[in-house]
């Protein structure tokens, strides 16, 4: 899925809860992955102006998960280390997207090099905490 | 443009949020919502939320403006109807919502606004009845 507006933003948010009802996921842990879907697409839209979302059902060991990745061919990050600390931001927001998105979900994993983009991709089990 | 309608309910501003909102609207009704206190003159403003199921950092951070936009301005905000789900990811999140007076539901919070600008209004007076004795 292309997100290029911050209209996007809410039909991508349903797209996801789409696929998290349909595994069968609480209310509580689509409410985090929801979220923090949120925060990442928000990041994307924001330093490099859109990308693109691909969500995905998997499974391991007879369990479900949702897995997003997000791609974006924006500036990219240069120091990953700050970047997921809490309060860090160049923009002028609070800088709880992306540590704040990696509390929220079961795995995050974000690939980064300074000019080329960025990706991250998170999974939230069905059972996850 | 879409925009949220803000109900004046004797010295309080009522809004209820039914729809999730994207960064444009939120940023209207921030805007509108300071509009309306300094228009109205209105002492408190209850933001009631039970129909969102998302609250990322974003809308924390407009909820957080509005609260302290309105502070400067003489209003006490409270929000209500928080989804039990919504408060546990905020919390993880590492959003407290810190500023922001919070209740139940809309008649808890109507109470709670009532209490915040009673106890102000007779402080005041208690101050000025302490001038007067000075003066005397």
């Amino acid at each position: 899925m292309q997100i290029v507006r911050e209209q996007d933003v809410v039909l991508f948010r349903n797209r996801v809860r789409e696929y998290s009802t349909k595994i069968g996921m609480s209310l509580v842990n689509q409410t985090k992955l929801i979220t923090a879907a949120s925060e990442l697409v928000r990041n994307m839209l924001k330093y490099a102006n859109g990308g693109q979302v691909v969500i995905e059902i998997i499974s391991k060991s007879a369990q479900n998960g949702v897995r997003l990745t997000f791609t974006d061919q924006g500036p990219g990050i240069a120091d990953i280390q700050q970047a997921m600390q809490d309060g860090f931001s160049t923009g002028k927001s609070l800088g709880l997207g992306l540590p704040g998105a990696k509390r929220l979900v079961n795995e995050f994993d974000i690939q980064s090099k300074p000019g080329e983009g960025t990706r991250v991709t998170v999974i939230h089990w069905k059972h996850g905490r | 443009m879409d925009r949220i309608p803000i109900l004046k309910l004797g010295p309080f501003l009522l809004v209820t949020i039914q729809v999730d909102l994207y960064d444009r609207l939120a940023l209207n009704l921030e805007n509108d919502l300071i509009t309306m206190v300094s228009k109205t003159g209105a002492r408190g403003v209850l933001i009631d939320i039970s129909a969102v199921s998302i609250v990322d950092s974003f809308m924390g951070r407009i909820l957080g403006n509005i609260a302290s936009m309105s502070g400067i301005m003489d209003a006490q905000t409270v929000v209500v109807g928080m989804q039990p789900a919504v408060a546990i990811t905020l919390v993880e999140l590492g959003l407290t919502l810190q500023g922001v007076h919070t209740a139940l539901d809309v008649e808890k919070g109507m109470e709670l606004l009532q209490d915040k600008i009673g106890p102000d209004y007779l402080q005041e007076q208690d101050e000025e009845e302490e001038l007067d004795d000075r003066t005397e």
